[in-house]
């Protein structure tokens, strides 16, 4: 069992939904990644993604695109995206979401193990068909982490079997056929296709892809076991006139989606 | 670090040895398989291919014609010089043979609105070309650093009746225009057909790609037996994504006795690191979807290209080339953007014909191969494209002044 796996044990038990927030390793700084982390404890999320920037993010919208390059223009390597694990770590489950090449670089099963030996939970590969699997699966296998796939709304009932039987953790659902990005309001069709996917698995099931207020953190979590916010967070420290004012805004919405997720049930 | 990836390549077509495969977002996987199935289905269907077939003999000029350069052959060795002409082709380049087939499968799915990347234009012309003529919506996703260098073209697609949409993001080239091209399909996938203009990206795209463009050598085949009644020694093409190399290479992969060689875009010299060479001086790895050799640094992370022509710069290629050079059935080499000149000018001046600066890399491999085989040699190149396109870089690198 991860600490991924004791969490939504723990949230199923209190019959809420956990937050998980996003922030690629080296945003907006190194050592500012690291405050970022802590930020979003105090606000009480539940569990932290850690990006690994990469140089063609085709799944992502401007707001993570730009972060990216900020990361990547900061140095961000596979040394600093470990780092920014082994702090999230250290104080709640902590996973890394990052294309496929960076981990085909640096060898599956180092890749697998060095995320095992800074205390993640498991990796996010939204770029990782099932398919071309196989020695990804046998590594974190090897390590005992969670691979976690991500299904979209285009995803036929017999490929979301195929998939969620190669998953731990939890499935990641992308609410919308889109990019990455703050939307207005969360596509009707998220919490369908969270229906589809219970139908394949007794996995928790977390929500990602255009949630930014506490109002859609609670509309989520009536259906799904995890609220996944990324570009919300960025944004209030893209938008925010200094460091410390972007890190008060982080905790704050991290404060105002945790409730959201306490609300939806 | 590993350099050894372990991969499975039972359970999905579409591999070359360890390249190729599919690694896309789910979202992508239901158009991915939509499109598998028409071209396998098309590639079945009799009216699809005289459908094809009629519009290549109508519409883009079919068979194109093979013309022996003897001047132009009097630099290379002496070897026998035959260029096929893909330059005379409706829109000047190969492009249109892989747009009229994959038009007409977006037809076929009943999807009414296509996507194209380009880097010089050349595709995105060609994307346009086909959208007027069968009545599809055409969005061209073209880097912003190049709506600049290729201003003439994007007037082109736009007289067409396409949206060039400028992309500002990464290195805003080609790479970057892929990248914007991906995220809108991804978002409108269920209205929209990716036209891919080259044998990279994500299954079945090497494969149908190169499927339309395999005419190429079929004709010359049979072009050069009729003309000089043998086999030439050597086959010769330009390889950015790698289109019209595989194009002219497919037919004469079982033809042993034939070297089949790709120039790549040596750029200052790939020693100096500012080239787009990346079989000779990349790595394997994972980018827009395939597998293939790759200009990446240490964390993966993709390194911009550099190239005096718009349509090399790319810094992946397509997953087939880089099988065919492990199996050491192909070989490659890295043509500078000084030597691509030299060989553009020569061919104008012998031979009266002004060729794509693309086109030129493979002009100046075959003045290398020439003279290391001599005179009794037969030497084919692949001529892609037409240089009206590149004129003003031309005038800027010779010193003649425009207007």
């Amino acid at each position: 069992m991860t600490a991924l796996d004791n969490l939504f044990t723990k949230v199923r038990a209190e019959n809420r939904a956990a937050l998980i927030a996003y922030i690629p390793a080296g945003f907006p700084s190194q050592a500012g990644c690291h405050r970022v982390i802590a930020a979003f404890i105090a606000g009480g999320v539940d569990a932290i993604e850690i990006g690994f920037p990469y140089s063609d993010p085709v799944m992502d919208g401007p707001t993570i695109q730009a972060a990216s390059v900020t990361s990547l223009e900061n140095g961000t390597g596979a040394a600093e995206v470990f780092q920014a694990l082994a702090t999230a770590s250290a104080q709640v489950p902590a996973v890394v979401m990052t294309y496929w090449n960076p981990i085909e670089k640096y060898g599956i099963n180092e890749f697998s193990s060095a995320i095992a030996a800074n205390g993640g939970s498991g990796v996010i590969t939204p770029d990782l068909t099932i398919e071309e699997s196989q020695g990804w699966i046998s590594a974190t296998d090897k390590s005992a982490i969670n691979p976690i796939y991500v299904v979209a709304p285009s995803t036929s009932d017999a490929r979301l079997s195929q998939v969620t039987a190669k998953c731990s953790g939890f499935v990641y659902v992308a609410s919308v056929m889109g990019v990455t990005g703050a939307r207005t309001s969360v596509s009707a069709g998220a919490a369908d296709l969270v229906a589809r996917v219970r139908r394949t698995t007794s996995l928790p099931v977390a929500v990602g892809l255009g949630v930014s207020t506490r109002e859609q953190a609670k509309g989520v979590a009536a259906y799904a076991d995890g609220v996944i916010v990324g570009s919300a967070f960025i944004k209030a420290l893209q938008d925010a006139p200094d460091e410390d004012s972007g890190l008060a805004a982080v905790t704050e919405l991290a404060r105002e989606l945790s409730k959201g997720v306490r609300e939806g049930r | 670090m590993s350099t050894e990836p372990q991969i499975d390549v039972s359970q999905i077509l579409g591999h070359f040895g360890p390249y190729g495969g599919r690694f896309v977002p789910e979202a992508l996987i239901g158009a991915l398989e939509e499109l598998e199935e028409a071209h396998r289905s098309s590639q079945l269907d009799p009216k699809f291919g005289a459908e094809l077939a009629e519009l290549h003999r109508t519409y883009s000029g079919r068979p194109s014609i093979i013309t022996e350069a003897k001047r132009f052959a009097e630099h290379a060795g002496g070897a026998r010089i035959i260029l096929k002409r893909e330059d005379l082709n409706h829109t000047g380049s190969h492009k249109i043979n892989n747009v009229l087939g994959q038009a007409l499968l977006t037809k076929r799915m009943g999807k009414k609105r296509i996507i194209a990347e380009t880097g010089a234009g050349q595709h995105g012309v060609a994307s346009a070309t086909a959208a007027a003529l069968m009545g599809l919506e055409c969005v061209v996703y073209m880097g912003e650093e190049d709506t600049k260098r290729q201003a003439l073209n994007v007037a082109r697609m736009k007289l067409l009746g396409a949206d060039v949409i400028p992309v500002t993001s990464g290195s805003r080239t080609l790479k970057d225009a892929i990248n914007e091209a991906m995220r809108d399909w991804v978002t409108n996938v269920e209205t929209t057909h990716y036209l891919l203009g080259t044998v990279a990206g994500p299954h079945p795209f090497p494969t149908m790609v190169r499927d339309f463009h395999k005419i190429i050598g079929e004709e010359t085949r049979e072009q050069v037996l009729a003309l000089t009644g043998r086999l030439p020694d050597v086959v010769m093409a330009c390889v950015g994504g790698g289109s019209n190399a595989i194009g002219i290479f497919h037919r004469f992969i079982s033809d042993p006795s034939v070297r089949l060689i790709g120039l790549e875009a040596g750029g200052d010299g790939v020693e100096t690191g500012r080239h787009a060479a990346t079989i000779t001086g990349g790595t394997p790895g994972v980018l827009h979807g395939t597998r293939s050799y790759v200009l990446q640094d240490a964390n993966g992370q993709t390194v911009e290209s550099h190239s005096i022509s718009a349509g090399l710069d790319y810094p992946g290629v397509g997953p087939e080339h880089a099988y065919l050079h492990d199996i050491g059935r192909a070989e490659y080499r890295a043509i500078t953007d000084e030597q691509a000149m030299h060989a553009f000018a020569l061919l104008c001046k012998t031979e009266g014909i002004i060729p794509a600066i693309e086109t030129a890399h493979a002009l100046a491999g075959a003045l290398q191969v020439g003279n290391e085989l001599g005179k009794d040699a037969i030497i084919v190149i692949n001529l892609s494209g037409r240089g009206d396109k590149d004129v003003n870089t031309a005038a800027d690198y010779f010193g003649i002044p425009l207007g």
